[in-house]
């Protein structure tokens, strides 16, 4: 039945580490004829930490907007795994099939406890009729518990997210990111508003996942993809201008050019 | 292990404005009730049977406050046309109250009900089939706001409509279906509507022991409707709900798909709506397309605001507060109502935006802080 189809279990296929988990084939996206996405190539391996950076307007958000559903491109496909085209889900089922986003201004849900956002977003079956009658488990309660202590706000579970810090809520949603579970982190901007500390914690968490999974990173913060990065792709004007390790990357002319303005 | 409590008990755990507003329904309806049977009328404890009635009424009204609080407090959908749920439980309970008539109207004619011979309609129509059976018309009565409720809302929550523009089409369903149901030709009655009810289930509705009965069945309704709707909202499910209600997209990007949360829960707020508007028909003995009317499901809105919304009991208080309000003063100062019903939104708009349980809650509040600060010079006058 149309209502009751369900997703959330969809083989994406077993991958070894190395292999492609998210393939951007040739994608175009026009506002009013100003293209936000240049035709856009772009392939992230298996339990790999990418880090992606560029001007205002390159293209980042709207990259994360494509690959989540939030945009349907003009042309171009999105392959996950290695047979699911994100292009034809909606964002609930993409989020299903196992592609997490932390949005640039974070998100909480603001009249619910840290605890409960984080049931919330915790992988679970996530159609209606099932959450009426679901019981918590106490390995749930206990995943939680363990997020909670990973973000370091195990001492305000009860707390109502609203009233949280900035970084807090940072903190709270990359929380949510991991109780999602998801095989592939998109993570828009983790470090903003954040302490020299808390930064540096963000980078261990981010490091981490990526261990288990795929991780994705927009900033603009260079100390902290200095510190974190292996690979990096420089997006401009809506497609790659230059992709390698951090190194190469900042001895590269074309960048030089036009991101770091030299 | 821990015995397990009682279902009732446990969804109503930690709700106490919930159980204190139940608790003291359940007391004013017994009184009355045995108050209309029992005591003699010359006695002043005597409850009259228009009182009954009247009480009969404001159930049926606080649960279609409910339905509505259901939608707009914790999904934060504002319904302006949540009358037209109600209108079509009414009409399908008027029906039914039509058919019961049998030759007993005026026309004597057992066939059609007196509307329609009078309108000179030869035959009855398809869609009155049915009506003859209680139990069917039970079932009509939730299936059709329901059927209405998922047409609509499929179309409109996918399409993604959302905040005021979602408030005009809803308040323009009610205006359709009202316009149709004033028309003659339609076989509803046309502006008179349905009335001159004189059985339900074979009882006479003019009798005491009817009216007392359908009072308890409309306080049992009441209640059911309350643990239905807490249920929901002390479940994981309600939980989403609230969380859609602050921030939609986020939801959809944590993998629920928002339009099946959006579609349950109005369907089940207009099943209540419907129940509610087929408990109201045999008290108040009449049903014409006026509560179809957009006036009627924003004055519906006053009554969830004024008690206070998002709180299921605020709804509640609410639909009482109004609606004796409405009833004392279109008899004692019938000019003042409407200016009154305005002054009172503008005034809980500005004034009091979590409505009458939010003084409740902020004085219970302020008592608390002063016991507090008492507690606390004490101890500093004790230590000096």
């Amino acid at each position: 039945m149309l209502l009751l189809n369900h997703d959330n279990e969809q083989n994406i296929g077993d991958l070894k580490q190395g292999d492609r988990i998210l393939y951007v084939d040739d994608v175009t996206v026009s506002f009013d004829g100003f293209k936000a996405l240049n035709s856009l190539s772009l392939t992230i391996a298996h339990q790999e930490l990418r880090c992606i950076i560029g001007a205002n307007g390159a293209g980042k958000s709207t990259m994360m907007d494509v690959i989540t559903g939030k945009t349907k491109p003009d042309s171009g496909n999105i392959i996950f795994g290695n047979a699911v085209n994100l292009l034809e889900m909606d964002e609930p089922t993409i989020a299903q099939v196992g592609v997490g986003r932390k949005f640039q201004k974070p998100t909480v849900f603001e009249g619910h406890s840290v605890f409960e956002n984080l049931e919330l977003a915790m992988k679970a079956d996530k159609r209606f009729f099932k959450t009426l009658f679901t019981q918590m488990s106490a390995d749930e309660k206990y995943k939680i518990e363990q997020a909670m202590e990973l973000i370091g706000l195990k001492d305000s579970y009860k707390t109502s997210a609203g009233i949280l810090s900035h970084g807090q809520k940072q903190w709270l949603e990359i929380g949510m990111l991991i109780m999602q579970d998801p095989k592939l982190l998109l993570v828009d901007e983790p470090v903003a508003g954040m302490t020299p500390g808390e930064v540096e914690k963000t980078g261990e968490i981010l490091t981490n996942l990526a261990k288990t999974h795929s991780v994705v990173v927009v900033e603009h913060d260079m100390e902290f993809i200095r510190s974190i990065a292996k690979k990096v792709t420089v997006l401009h004007e809506g497609s790659v201008l230059a992709e390698g390790s951090m190194k190469s990357i900042q001895a590269n002319e074309k960048v030089r050019k036009v991101y770091l303005g030299e | 292990m821990e015995k397990r409590k009682p279902i009732i008990t446990r969804i109503l755990e930690n709700d106490k404005g919930g159980k204190i507003v139940l608790s003291v329904l359940f007391i004013i309806v017994l009184y009355v009730c045995l108050a209309n049977l029992f005591i003699p009328q010359e006695s002043a404890f005597y409850i009259s049977t228009y009182t009954v009635t009247l009480l009969g009424k404001y159930l049926a009204f606080a649960l279609l406050a409910l339905a509505l609080d259901l939608v707009w407090g914790y999904l934060g959908i504002l319904s302006l046309g949540h009358g037209a749920f109600f209108s079509l439980g009414a009409y399908c309970m008027g029906m039914y109250l039509m058919r019961q008539i049998g030759d007993r109207g005026v026309y004597g004619n057992a066939e059609l009900p007196d509307f329609m011979v009078f309108m000179n309609i030869k035959e009855l129509p398809w869609f009155w089939y049915g009506f003859d059976s209680f139990f069917i018309t039970a079932f009509l009565i939730a299936l059709v706001p329901a059927l209405l409720a998922f047409v609509f809302g499929y179309l409109a929550f996918r399409s993604r409509v959302t905040g005021v523009y979602l408030s005009i089409i809803t308040q323009a369903l009610t205006y359709a279906l009202m316009l149709a149901f004033f028309r003659n030709d339609m076989g509803f009655g046309g502006n008179n509507g349905l009335t001159d009810f004189k059985d339900i289930l074979g009882f006479n509705l003019q009798n005491d022991t009817t009216r007392v009965s359908l009072l308890m069945i409309s306080f049992f309704a009441l209640f059911m409707g309350y643990i239905i709707c807490k249920f929901i909202i002390n479940s994981k499910l309600g939980r989403v709900c609230i969380a859609i209600r602050d921030a939609e997209s986020r939801v959809r990007f944590i993998g629920y798909k928002v339009e099946q949360y959006k579609l349950f829960i109005f369907i089940v707020s207009a099943i209540l709506a419907g129940i509610a508007g087929a408990l109201y028909v045999p008290q108040v003995g009449i049903i014409n397309p006026g509560v179809f009317s957009p006036l009627f499901s924003i004055e519906l809105v006053i009554w969830v605001a004024i008690g206070g919304r998002g709180t299921l009991y605020g709804a509640i208080i609410g639909a009482f507060i109004v609606n004796y309000a409405s009833t004392y003063f279109t008899s004692a100062l019938p000019e003042v109502w409407l200016y009154a019903l305005g002054g009172l939104f503008v005034v809980s708009t500005l004034y009091l935006p979590k409505g009458v349980v939010g003084i409740i809650a902020k004085l219970s509040s302020l008592k608390k802080q002063n016991q507090i600060n008492n507690n606390t010079q004490k101890a500093a006058n004790v230590t000096a």
